[in-house]
């Protein structure tokens, strides 16, 4: 039988690695976003696991809406950066100092 | 052949762990990765992991969905940029390692503050150590899900498509690009052309035959 803290310290464990990517690919435009999109399952983790502990549906309900806003920022993100790739021929973080003072 | 009670609770643990193992396995190659392919490939393979996970915990329709939309759109929407740039990666791999004490560093952190809190500190009100309750052969979560949905959450359900409609158009804006000189269809200009702009009806005289 799956207990809470079984799942809880999954989604822990996704959270911890997906912030070391955020780390370790700093420069990746790509890679940040994916690791951002682990960030939320991780968090989606935690909202099915209270859900299923307290027997309320609102948790699972609030995970399609994370879903949802999490396409709608990675659809964005991408577009963003195929422009920003058409300008500056590279995604790497770093290039983006023109508001820089 | 029925499984008892307890046998189905052990093979649940059972695959849980083998799933859980699998995520995190998924998710240290999509951070460690030399190629950005192989890190979305390595965030496909983490998504069907917690698609089965959320399956084990009955939570059906968010486990179809996260399939459907996560692996079915978004990460091919991933791969397809990834492939479409050509990305120079050696640059983007240089002081790979700088700061990787400090990420680990603060997974680390992270893992023992989330661990320390669940396994020795606990939660208030809530007993971690307990399983999730088997909900009846007869439920759907679907079903549940769509009833709360449709009734309770109408407007925020509503307000999510606004939220979907706004990224597509946004998406589409941002990397829309007209390019000058391209030799393309005005459909409306072809609509509104008047006879008298195109043909000129010119009255010439006669002359005589030399």
């Amino acid at each position: 039988m799956i207990t809470l803290a079984d799942m809880l310290t999954l989604s822990g464990v996704l959270f911890a690695l997906a912030v070391a990517g955020i780390f370790l690919n700093r420069k990746n435009v790509i890679l940040l976003l994916m690791c951002v999109e682990l960030l939320l399952l991780s968090a989606n983790f935690n909202f099915i696991a209270f859900s299923r502990m307290l027997g309320n549906l609102t948790g699972q309900v609030f995970v399609f809406f994370v879903l949802t806003v999490a396409a709608a920022e990675s659809a964005i993100g991408l577009a963003i950066l195929v422009v920003l790739f058409r300008e500056r021929r590279s995604i790497n973080v770093e290039d983006l100092n023109t508001l820089k003072g | 052949m029925r499984l008892t009670v307890e046998a189905t609770s052990v093979l649940v643990e059972i695959l849980f762990y083998v799933f859980a193992t699998l995520l995190v396995v998924g998710a240290l190659g999509l951070i460690t990765a030399r190629n950005p392919v192989y890190s979305a490939l390595f965030l496909v393979f983490a998504f069907i992991n917690s698609a089965a996970i959320w399956l084990l915990a009955e939570a059906e329709f968010l486990a179809i969905v996260l399939v459907l939309v996560y692996v079915g759109a978004v990460m091919v929407l991933f791969l397809f940029v990834v492939m479409m740039l050509d990305i120079n990666l050696a640059e983007l791999r240089r002081g790979f390692t700088r700061f990787a004490w400090l990420g680990w560093l603060t997974a680390c952190a992270v893992i023992v503050e989330i661990v320390g809190v669940v396994w020795t500190h606990g939660l208030t009100g809530i007993d971690v150590s307990k399983g999730f309750v088997p909900e009846p052969a007869s439920f759907s979560n679907t079903r549940a899900l769509g009833e709360v949905l449709y009734t309770r959450y109408v407007y925020p359900f509503e307000l999510a498509a606004v939220l979907l409609l706004v990224a597509i158009v946004a998406a589409i804006a941002l990397t829309l690009r007209r390019r000058p000189g391209l030799k393309s269809q005005d459909i409306a200009r072809q609509v509104a052309v008047r006879a008298e702009d195109r043909v000129r009806v010119v009255k010439i005289a006669a002359e005589k035959r030399s």
